[in-house]
């Protein structure tokens, strides 16, 4: 087992200006994972690939993931009027597009190691440095998760969309991704197969 | 000719037929398909091919690599609408008279991918399809029975008259036009020659 708390500290001392941020999981799958930002992302690679302790040389799997914006709604005690009420304080925050890394060491025989990534937004700013040159690995997956996603990989050799041909516009795995409206009747619709089967045949 | 009389000059060794029955024998015992498979659909293609079920007995043993050699496409599997249009051309390079099984309930409708953002909702959108085969995967002996029913439909066929099959009518097209990549979805979403979005009717 290794200890993410350690590490962390160990690339925040060796990679000049890196801040690490250890993200817990409370979830069954209990797998604690390393966020860092993308203007280290490189160099933290390259550390973690080569350090003679850690030793990550075999990067199994990238993905994307979607985090839509949020608005977070907290009622607060105000005093308007000189009256004190409960107002609700709405805050928004901005989503992101994240890129997640599993990382395992072929020589030390340990890993999983999880490491992300996010951009700062997700429309304008959807940039990430590509780890193709440290795990030959990721190359396909950076090109599907570009498809898929969106995220800009900097630095990758060949970014070009790999499961959808070239001149498609949308990325399907985004969660505010629109499909094409080609809905054909279905004998038995529900959910959201449903919804569309009203505005498709009404009255039926 | 009367069957009776067929019948009864057989009995004394004369064998009658006509020259469409002759033709169309000839026809429905060698039939060559098209070597190509698209998705797990393509295994039990290809298990049907081999010795267990030997497609041979019906006289469909030699799998053509080259379009130009066969008159019968087997769309086994899975069509995604980047593959799409592929498939149409293959289809228009097989020389008629020529044939479509459509195998599996990816490519007869879209199967358990139907609402997915890159799979077709079945190959009979553009090009004709003579027997549809549900099942995931149907099973080898379900694709011997599609090719029975092909063979009776090819026995049917007759030469000449308003009922008489496409190749053997200079108006009918014998090749159908290849879906272009659109910004969202293929153009055209389907050929309304071939394909008829289904209406729905209530009674009451
Ligand atoms: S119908 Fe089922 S077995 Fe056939 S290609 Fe589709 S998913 Fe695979």
């Amino acid at each position: 087992m290794i200890d993410l708390e350690s590490i962390r500290l160990r690339i925040e001392a060796s990679v000049a200006g890196a801040q690490v941020t250890l993200v817990p999981n409370d979830s069954p799958a209990a797998q604690p994972s390393l966020l860092v930002e993308g203007a280290h992302g490189l160099a933290i690679a390259l550390f973690l690939r080569d350090d003679a302790e850690l030793r990550f040389d075999y990067c199994s799997n990238a993905t994307g993931v979607d985090w839509l914006d949020t608005e977070l709604k907290v009622k607060v005690k105000q005093v308007v009027d000189g009256v004190e009420k409960e107002v609700e304080q709405v805050t928004k925050k901005p989503g992101y597009l994240e890129t997640v890394y599993h990382l395992y060491s072929m020589e030390k025989r340990h890993g999983p190691l999880i490491l992300r990534m996010r951009t700062r937004n997700r429309a304008g700013e959807a940039k990430l440095p590509s780890l193709t040159s440290v795990w030959r690995s990721c190359e396909f997956q950076e090109r599907e998760i570009y498809d898929l996603y969106g995220i800009e990989f900097i630095g990758h050799p060949d970014l070009r969309r790999i499961l959808m041909w070239d001149g498609f516009k949308d990325h399907p795995m985004r969660k505010d991704y629109v499909e094409p409206d080609d809905y054909e009747y279905e004998p038995t619709p529900h959910d959201e197969v449903l919804e569309k089967a009203k505005e498709h045949y009404p009255g039926s | 000719m009367d069957e009776g009389l067929r019948n009864e000059l057989s009995k004394q060794g004369v064998f009658t037929t006509t020259l469409s029955d002759l033709y169309n024998w000839g026809r429905r015992s060698s039939v060559w398909p098209l070597q190509f498979g698209l998705a797990c659909c393509a295994i039990e293609m290809i298990a049907a091919s081999m010795a267990r079920y030997d497609l041979a007995r019906f006289g469909a043993e030699v799998f053509r690599p080259s379009p130009r050699q066969a008159d019968l496409m087997i769309v086994a599997g899975t069509v995604t609408k980047k593959m799409a249009p592929q498939v149409v051309r293959l289809y228009n390079q097989m020389p008629e008279p020529k044939y479509v099984i459509a195998m599996g309930a990816c490519a007869i409708s879209g199967g358990p991918f139907k609402q997915g953002y890159n799979v077709l909702k079945g190959i009979d959108r553009y090009i004709p399809v003579d027997v549809h085969i549900p099942g995931c995967p149907p099973r080898p002996e379900a694709l011997l029975h599609a090719f029975m029913t092909l063979q009776r439909k090819i026995d049917e066929q007759a030469m000449s008259g308003k009922a008489r099959p496409r190749h053997l009518n200079p108006d009918a097209p014998s090749e159908f036009p290849v879906p272009q990549f659109g910004e969202h979805d293929l153009v055209p979403p389907k050929n309304e020659m071939v394909w008829e979005t289904p209406v729905v009717t209530r009674n009451g």
